[in-house]
């Protein structure tokens, strides 16, 4: 394997391939691995997911997007193993998870996986906390620790003083809090969220997003995030994979992907998105060192994060890294420039 | 007007003519044979005696092989048997003494009480209870309303007697439904063995089992529970497996994220889920297990199902309605009750100490204490006192008399019509067919309804009748169940049109429909016999009354749910109301009509065993006799008999509804 990532990496897919339809590993087989939608269709298959190749980096936000059908739902099912691959590998951590007994399978779910659902899937029969509390019920704790455990997630999740409202009374982004609070009682490793806020309003979308980057910034999981929203992921990501007819098309930083689509498909999604919105100051300065009195802006900011000094009169500013060193400067000129070509 | 929109086109021209033709060819060859076959072929008029398949016979020498002789290696079956009814019997004495003899010491009539029954007040005071906590104040008025009518009438410990039997066979059936039920979802093969057992016990008519029932458990409450248990159990089973199926994936998908071994799965995620659904199954079980448990009088269930068929086998018709009433009274509650907590979701949890979490098991218990202490001091209070009750026996053996007095030649006019010219030709005309030309018959319409496998089914199934020598048997219900679902359509296809059109009209109709069919079929029979005596008549309007609430509900609820844009296109033609109804709601609402008749076949087939009681000569009086005479065979080929039917009348319009939808451009609907 070349991927010079894999070592280090928390979730490799390897050659991931899910067919559906009778006696699917038979025609994958017969077929190979360049065969077209179309013979599939023929042979009476549909092929969720196709030749999948990733790597998910520790404590990275890593957001699958696709249109709704494009198989990221199969993908993240496959990562978790809640369905069986036709052919490939999954690793966490450099284990292979189809290889390992239905027992381990089950431990390591209850332990280092936790799942979002988009339909929140809220057991209606119990009350918040105990829904919240329910995964560690399963593992057997006992009923004061786990109520202790699932509180404080509860807390955490801003539903203080909701503990014994059923699932029915609140709101769909108050349910889906539940759900994220649910998910991460058993303090997994590993955070997969399909889809979590497409069932929301768009203002309530926003909120949950913003809770959800407050959430990694103190946590620092390591997420698989699934969107058919490309702002979504623009906004959430550290890197997108976009998915197409059970493909991965691109794979890439969401600068990269605004930047420089690697298709027509790419970019059909991309043009709408400002470049200001994803462009990193560090692509935009010129480098070298500014002035000494220059208000200085970090380097991992984009440029519409930095807009706002260029309001209070600034000429430019000084981007930095992260340990302070001096990168380049930000002109006013060219943030013009790029926040009006859109 | 016949292309409305793309959804109302019909096939190929052609192909209808095709169709068309070849029905005619089938018809006319069918004409000819009938009228001029008899010469050719007898034997295909009259089933040849010599050809008889005995599989009554067969039946009665397993049965006997099963009593006698069958083991399962550790124990027999005869073994098995005593062990279920032990297992009954244990629960119902308790249920019984508790509602209604008290616990005794000793045996027979030297017995003496050590504990009287519940008084009739706890028991309503326990209801009211039970009926405030799922409904309010409003049912609990409604459930003492009920039950003090009961009491009120004198049909109070009949009725305890019927509740005990209630009392064991609900939960009995419910766990048992429900642990089917999920046995089949889990397993793929115990599904494939259910299946076709769930289908056959849902048309094979309840009598004919209660004879292989009472002579593997005797006669007595005992074989009532299992005969009801057998009755009540298949629709549990099968909403149980729906309910599953239908639970999202993404709760299943949670379950084994965090981890869930199969049985947690099961009973905390999947079953908590599907309560809905399971609660209208276990309102199910109740009212089945209700009307079951009347018909089961027959093998000795007592109570007020026994009270009524002495009644009807004395004509006394005052006793008769009154335990009828109290039956009604007690359905209604049953129903309510049940159906409220059906529509009850789950509630937060309570805090606090035990009385704090249990304030109504914390009444009831206080209640029955005070009532049982009371009731030694105030005989009132233990039982219902006899001056205190109101008989109106006379009064309505007295109604009747006035009825018979005043409008005797008109009803008899009235039935005589009717049985002149239209009951009796037409079954004459049924009894002359020949029993190949019908069988051919049936299987080219399967054929054309359905392909060739319905075609076979349909030949297979009238072949067994006509193979075991029922024939004429059958015709003769095939006549009283046709004559009966034609009036019940009369009936029930315009009522739901208008009840359709106005929706004012629909809430009361609903209301009515909702209570016909909690009602236990039993107890169509008392009106119907009492204007009409006993025959086929009388068990026509029985069937009719029986059978008119399906036509009713689905004909408005086919029609209520034609798409709004088609009626506004129509407007926007401007279609006249009639117009409006004839040639877009109607046609649309076709599918779901055939639906209707479908069920009001079922209804009507299922009814017309128990008119077996008011004398007909069909399938029904056939299984009848076979129970007084305890011969399990007989019984059990005549039900089968009845099934066929029953299930060539159900696929065949099930395919023929399938068809018209298809033709309407409509969505195949999940059943
Ligand atoms: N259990 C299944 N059986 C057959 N086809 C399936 C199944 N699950 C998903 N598919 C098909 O796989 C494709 C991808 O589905 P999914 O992963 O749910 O897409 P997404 O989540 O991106 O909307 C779709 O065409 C869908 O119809
Ligand atoms: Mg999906």
């Amino acid at each position: 394997m070349s991927d010079q990532a894999a070592p280090q990496a928390k979730l490799v897919c390897r050659n991931l391939w899910k067919l559906f339809g009778a006696r699917a590993p038979e025609a994958l087989d017969r077929l190979g691995s360049e065969v077209s939608a179309r013979d599939l269709a023929e042979a009476g298959l549909v092929a969720a997911v196709r030749s999948v190749d990733l790597a998910v980096q520790p404590g990275e936000v890593f957001v699958i997007m696709g249109l709704s059908g494009s198989g990221k739902s199969t993908l993240v099912r496959l990562m978790s193993r809640l369905i069986e691959p036709t052919s490939g590998e999954v690793l966490l951590d450099g284990q292979n998870l189809l290889a390992i007994s239905k027992s381990e399978m089950t431990r390591i779910r209850r332990h280092r996986m936790g799942m979002v659902f988009q339909h929140f899937a809220l057991l209606p029969h119990l009350s918040v906390l105990d829904n919240v509390a329910f995964p560690l019920a399963v593992q057997g704790l006992n009923r004061a620790e786990r109520l202790k455990r699932a509180s404080a997630m509860v807390e955490l999740v801003g539903l203080a003083g909701r503990e014994d409202a059923m699932p029915r009374q609140l709101s769909g982004g108050q349910q889906q809090r539940v759900g994220i609070a649910r998910s991460l009682a058993v303090e997994p490793e590993l955070w997969f969220l399909d889809e979590p806020f497409s069932a929301l309003d768009p203002l309530i979308r926003r909120e949950m997003q913003d809770e959800l980057m407050r959430l990694q910034q103190v946590l620092k999981k390591t997420i698989v995030f699934i969107t058919h929203d490309f702002d979504e992921a623009i906004r959430l990501a550290d890197r997108i994979a976009i998915m197409k007819d059970g493909e991965i098309v691109q794979c890439d930083t969401p600068e990269q992907v605004v930047l420089n689509p690697a298709t027509d498909y790419v970019r059909e999604f991309s043009r709408a998105v400002p470049r200001a919105k994803v462009m990193r100051v560090t692509s935009a300065m010129e480098p070298g060192a500014g002035g000494a009195d220059l208000a200085e802006v970090a380097g991992s900011a984009t440029v519409a994060e930095a807009a706002p000094a260029f309001l209070q009169g600034a000429e430019a500013l000084q981007v930095t890294g992260p340990d302070g060193a001096k990168l380049g400067v930000l002109r006013r000129d060219a943030v013009i420039r790029l926040m009006l070509e859109g | 007007m016949a292309s409305l929109s793309p959804a109302t086109q019909a096939p190929a021209p052609k192909f209808r003519q095709v169709s068309v033709v070849l029905w005619i060819a089938a018809l006319g060859l069918f004409w000819l044979f009938w009228k001029h076959g008899a010469g050719l072929a007898p034997w295909a008029f009259d089933y040849p005696r010599a050809w008889t398949v005995p599989v009554a016979r067969w039946i009665s020498q397993a049965m006997k092989w099963l009593l006698n002789d069958a083991t399962f290696g550790l124990f027999t079956f005869e073994q098995a048997t005593r062990f279920i009814a032990a297992v009954i019997e244990v629960p119902y004495q308790v249920a019984l003494s508790l509602l209604s003899t008290g616990f005794l010491e000793g045996q027979g009539s030297t017995a003496t009480q050590i504990l009287p029954p519940l008084s009739w007040l706890a028991v309503i005071a326990v209801f009211a209870l039970i009926g405030h906590r799922a409904g309010g104040v409003r049912l609990a008025a409604l459930v003492v309303g009920c039950l003090g009518f009961v009491a009120v009438f004198g049909q109070w410990t009949s009725a305890m007697v019927t509740l005990a039997s209630i009392l064991v066979a609900v939960p009995l059936g419910v766990v048992g439904g429900l642990l089917l039920g999920i046995a089949a979802y889990r397993w793929l093969w115990v599904e494939r063995v259910l299946r076709p057992i769930l289908d056959l016990m849902q048309t094979i008519p309840v009598f004919a089992y209660l004879v292989p029932v009472l002579i593997l458990f005797g006669f007595g409450p005992t074989a009532a529970i299992v005969a009801t248990l057998i009755y009540a159990m298949p629709p549990m089973t099968r909403i149980t497996l729906l309910a599953l199926r239908r639970v999202p994936s993404e709760l299943h998908d949670l379950g084994q994220m965090v981890g869930c071994t199969r049985r947690q799965l099961t009973w905390k995620v999947l079953v908590p889920s599907a309560r809905d659904p399971l609660m209208v199954g276990v309102n199910q079980v109740i009212m089945l297990s209700l009307n079951m448990v009347i018909i089961a009088s027959m093998i000795g269930a007592g109570g007020l199902g026994f009270d009524v068929l002495a009644a009807l086998r004395k004509l006394d018709f005052g006793a008769g309605l009154e335990a009828g009433f109290a039956i009604v009274a007690l359905a209604l509650v049953l129903d309510q009750l049940s159906q409220a907590f059906a529509r009850k979701s789950w509630g937060q949890p309570v805090q606090g100490s035990w009385a704090h979490r249990h304030p109504y098991l914390l009444a009831a218990l206080a209640t029955v204490a005070l009532a049982a202490l009371l009731g030694l001091v105030v005989p009132a209070v233990q039982s219902y006192p006899k001056t205190l009750e109101i008989s109106t026996g006379t009064f309505w053996s007295n109604v009747v008399k006035w009825i018979n007095v005043n409008y005797f030649d008109t009803l008899e006019a009235i039935k005589n019509a009717l049985l002149l010219n239209l009951l009796i030709p037409f079954k004459r005309f049924l009894l002359s067919l020949p029993w190949a030309g019908v069988v051919a018959l049936l299987a080219f319409a399967g054929w054309r309804l359905g392909g060739w496998r319905l075609a076979v089914l349909t030949a297979f199934l009238a072949l067994f009748i006509a193979a075991t020598g029922q024939w004429e048997k059958a015709m003769t219900t095939v006549y009283l169940c046709g004559i009966s679902t034609m009036i019940a359509m009369l009936i029930g296809v315009p009522v739901g049109i208008a009840a359709a059109e106005k929706a004012g009209l629909w809430r009361w109709v609903q209301v009515v429909i909702d209570t016909l069919q909690t009602l236990p079929s039993f107890v169509y029979l008392m009106p119907a016999v009492m204007l009409f005596r006993v025959g086929d008549f009388t068990a026509m309007i029985a069937v009719v009354a029986f059978a008119v609430a399906p036509a009713i509900r689905y004909t408005a609820l086919g029609l209520r749910g034609v798409d709004p844009r088609l009626i506004e296109a129509g407007r926007a033609m401007g279609c006249t109301r009639s117009q409006m109804l004839t040639r877009i709601k109607l046609r649309l609402a076709l599918p779901e009509i055939l639906l209707g008749l479908n069920q009001t076949v079922m209804f009507a087939l299922s009814m017309l065993v128990i008119t077996a009681l008011v004398g007909t000569r069909d399938l029904g009086q056939e299984v009848y006799i076979a129970l007084t005479k305890a011969d399990p065979g007989r019984g059990l080929v005549a039900g089968l008999a009845v099934a066929c039917i029953a299930i060539i009348a159900d696929r065949m319009l099930h395919a023929g509804a399938r068809n018209a939808r298809a033709r309407l451009g409509l969505a195949e609907v999940q059943e």
